[in-house]
């Protein structure tokens, strides 16, 4: 690795409420060492394939027990072996892949949509609009982010609604807060202003002037988001506070799995490989290539 | 207004939103359990064997728990702000009582986890800012990615795979001795001291690279010196402004760490109270979390401060 470029702070944090290093705006447009973005959309678009294909193609229930085959080693069969209660291994994997990765696509879709319209509203307006979401912002970073999840998860436990408001909820702040601070400085800037003499309505400057600048930084904010996500629901499920069994979900496999990890290490390679590339290939898709 | 004074004041401000956000979550938890809220307020208070419809009805006629829930809410919060966080519901206990009791254990794995990044990652990143790109330098790159790629989870089982099962020289549960905070302590300490080594880092090399640095060293400073007068107190605030951002990590780490391990402590009487839907502990273990997280980050505001007098002739303005 290239060490003049290494004064990035490496990775996002374990948690929730990612906070990368601000970079200025125009040093994420370019996505820096070229490979890091194929090799993340690569990546995380085999683990969507394997997401949304791997139950039909392994043409298992991922409920059917088969109790004369517990924990049995990888086969034409079962491609990944059987768990611990007999169920088919690779389309439990599957199926909680595909949980991770909708929950983290839905949670930072739903948390980007109201922390950017937020935070527009707020630059644009100012004043008491800019008052009230700014302390309502200033609230929701007041407790750190796996605490909310938990809180707001803890209404209905084990449901899947509560968990993914409570996601949602500390995730848009990141999002509210780059676009009001991004979006003012855009505003109040000398093009925005000729355009605006010039008589185009809002929708074009913030098509021609806010967009171009946002995109980039929203793109970084969101993969951040969805690898804290990811973590996040595989964390709640292995202490075992998230989702509960029978849930196909990658945290809960693997506090159920664990027992058996001297019999049967197969059945915990899978769950901890899925969630390592997961966070892996988001992350990699929000690195940017800010040269120091 | 003096910077001291406004930086406590935005603290507080903070304190008090996280009062008012555990506590209208916890209204809301409370709402939702299933079943006669009445019913359960009066086991609680008498016993299962002594509760009845009059006993349930008398609950409800003093508590005001059929009317509408805004009123409700307002009780609820009154109370908070009186400090009234109510029983635990599980074991019967005053809920102060209870955190009192929770508190020390976690404080002493944040404090040995603060220990153990200050002794890891301080002087890793000393020697690698010193040398920039040099082989150490990449080493502990790598390093940082790494650890920071794993869940804290994954990092805690790694270890007591390692040194609880395999090697078996650590406990992995348990608490009261040395031996058994380490490797919760570990668990936390790693990710955040591989960090704290590339923030260490940053902030050394910053400083070597400046025009003062080359005129002390011009001036014919012997190295330690040149460290100890120009270096040390100028590396240092980046580095204590980036422990304020993973307050975060901490707390949540704790949560998990200590479930992880089956430690006492504030983390893990949050997750069981959530089990036990005990909502008073719930509602207490969430409000001294978050207390202490913002309580941590005055702390780091007060020696960022104390470090930087710039900071403090900002206040003039």
């Amino acid at each position: 690795m290239n060490p003049a470029d290494s004064s990035q702070t490496p990775g996002p944090p374990h948690g929730l409420s990612p906070a990368p290093p601000l970079a200025p705006a125009r040093a994420c447009a370019a996505s820096g060492r070229g490979l890091a973005r194929p090799l993340a959309l690569a990546l995380l678009g085999a683990l969507a394939l394997l997401a949304v294909l791997g139950p039909w193609l392994s043409g298992h229930d991922p409920r059917v027990q088969q109790l004369d085959a517990v924990r049995a080693l990888p086969s034409a069969a079962h491609w990944l072996g059987t768990d611990h209660l007999g169920r088919d291994q690779f389309t439990r994997l599957a199926l909680a892949l595909r949980l991770s990765l909708g929950l983290a696509l839905a949670t930072v879709a739903m948390a980007a949509l109201a922390g950017s319209a937020l935070g527009l509203a707020a630059a644009w307006r100012g004043g008491w609009p800019d008052r009230l979401a700014t302390t309502l912002a200033d609230a929701v970073q007041a407790l750190p982010g796996l605490l909310l999840v938990l809180l707001v998860a803890a209404i209905s436990p084990g449901d899947f609604g509560p968990l993914y408001a409570g996601l949602a909820l500390a995730l848009w702040v990141e999002f509210f807060r780059v676009v009001r601070l991004m979006g003012r400085g855009v505003l109040q800037g000398a093009p925005v202003e000729a355009a605006r003499l010039l008589g185009f309505g809002p929708l074009a400057i913030v098509r021609r002037h806010l967009w171009p600048e946002l995109a980039p930084v929203l793109l970084t904010l969101a993969a951040f988001g969805a690898a804290a996500a990811v973590l996040a629901l595989a964390t709640l499920g292995f202490v075992g506070v998230g989702l509960q069994p029978p849930t196909a979900e990658l945290g809960l496999m693997l506090i159920e799995l664990l027992p058996y990890w001297r019999e049967a290490p197969w059945l915990l390679l899978p769950p901890v490989s899925a969630l390592v590339l997961l966070t892996a290939g988001f992350m990699l898709l929000a690195r940017r290539g800010h040269a120091p | 207004m003096t910077r001291w004074q406004r930086s406590l004041a935005q603290r507080l401000l903070q304190a008090g939103l996280v009062a008012l956000l555990v506590g209208v979550f916890s209204f809301l938890i409370m709402r939702a359990l299933p079943g006669d809220a009445a019913y359960r307020i009066a086991a609680a208070r008498y016993g299962y064997d002594l509760v009845d419809g009059a006993a349930a009805a008398a609950v409800r006629a003093e508590l005001g728990l059929d009317g509408h829930w805004l009123p409700a809410l307002g009780r609820w919060l009154a109370d908070l702000a009186q400090g009234r966080l109510g029983v635990s519901v599980v074991s019967g206990e005053p809920v102060w009582h209870e955190l009192l009791h929770e508190l020390l254990p976690s404080l002493g794995l944040a404090a040995a986890t603060l220990a153990l990044v200050a002794l890891l990652g301080l002087p890793l990143g000393l020697a690698c800012g010193l040398r920039p790109g040099g082989r150490l330098d990449r080493l502990s790159l790598a390093l940082a990615v790494a650890l920071r790629a794993l869940p804290p989870f994954a990092l805690g089982l790694v270890l007591i795979l390692l040194f609880a099962v395999q090697l078996p020289v650590l406990p992995a549960a348990g608490h009261g001795d040395a031996a058994s905070l380490l490797l919760p302590a570990l668990t936390l300490a790693l990710p955040l001291a591989a960090t704290a080594a590339r923030v260490v880092r940053e902030a050394v090399a910053a400083v070597a690279a400046s025009a003062y640095w080359a005129f002390g060293r011009g001036k014919g400073l012997p190295g330690a010196v040149l460290l100890w007068r120009h270096g040390l107190r100028n590396a240092a605030l980046p580095v204590v402004a980036w422990l304020g951002v993973q307050a975060v990590l901490l707390v949540e780490g704790v949560v998990i760490v200590e479930t992880l391990f089956a430690r006492p402590g504030l983390g893990h009487a949050m997750v069981h109270a959530v089990f036990g839907r005990d909502v008073p502990m719930i509602q207490g273990t969430a409000l001294l979390l978050g207390a202490l997280f913002v309580g941590f980050n005055a702390l780091v505001d007060a020696a960022c401060l104390a470090l930087d007098p710039r900071r403090r002739d900002e206040a003039a303005e």
